[in-house]
């Protein structure tokens, strides 16, 4: 009963943690007056999304996609019980070390989708750096108030 | 994954996020949120997304952190908030 209580919140502790990311992300991009500061932002709130749906491709029990096939382990149990002298049991326990189950194995497609997210993010952050070095050469100011202050000060002159 | 550790990364996790945004100094903002990036390389490892965990390793907690010093280190290091 306290393992099953103590599952259930384990395994919705990952998005509580993922929408609390979120949230930090969001706040940052919207409150924050320093450009770096929103970048770091909107790295989080990437993450904390990319965060949600591996989250929800994590099977109980299972381990990493990659396939094994045991050649080796089905020989020795094979050996063994003919050296016991089972034949009815040897042949049910070798096709079942054969078999490949799913639900051993979590699910690789959130995986997939995710590798390209990742990628796209620091794509995004690099472009946005250098947009934000270019501002700071025209502009002496990374905050964002006194750019708009100075962008406000040159329409009133021109 | 070991229950422990997933949330011992997580809280972690939230500390890392919080401490990069509140921090005056952009370089030390950089450096944790490269903290941060790590923190869930390891999470994704534990999860078993593998391929996902590697390719944060070194894009997110590599790319993303040397990029952000370089801008640091082109502009200002001193922040507002």
């Amino acid at each position: 009963m306290s393992e099953i209580t103590s599952q259930y919140l384990i395994d919705h502790f990952n998005f509580w943690v993922a929408v609390v990311l979120m949230m930090i992300g969001l706040y940052a991009m919207i409150t924050k007056n320093n450009l770096i500061k929103k970048l770091i932002g909107m790295s989080i709130f990437q993450t904390a999304i990319i965060l949600f749906y591996v989250s929800a491709g994590v099977k109980e029990g299972a381990t990493i996609p990659i396939l094994e096939h045991h050649v080796a382990e089905t020989e020795q149990v094979e050996a063994g019980e003919h050296a016991e002298g089972h034949s009815t049991t040897k042949a049910s326990s070798s096709h079942e070390v054969h078999a490949i189950n799913p639900d051993d194995y979590s699910n690789p497609l959130p995986h997939v989708l995710m590798l390209t997210a990742i990628v796209v993010g620091v794509a995004t952050l690099g472009v946005a750096l250098a947009v934000s070095q270019v501002i700071y050469k025209n502009y002496g100011t990374l905050e964002e108030d006194e750019i708009l202050a100075k962008i406000k000060a040159a329409e009133n002159d021109g | 994954m070991i229950w422990q550790f997933d949330i011992i990364i997580l809280i972690f996790l939230v500390i890392t996020a919080v401490i990069s945004l509140r921090v005056k100094d952009l370089l030390a903002a950089s450096m944790v949120f490269g903290t941060y990036s790590f923190l869930i390389c390891l999470l994704w490892a534990g999860m078993g997304a593998v391929d996902v965990a590697f390719t944060e390793a070194t894009v997110g907690a590599g790319i993303s952190a040397v990029i952000l010093i370089a801008t640091v280190y082109n502009t200002r290091r001193d922040s507002s908030d």
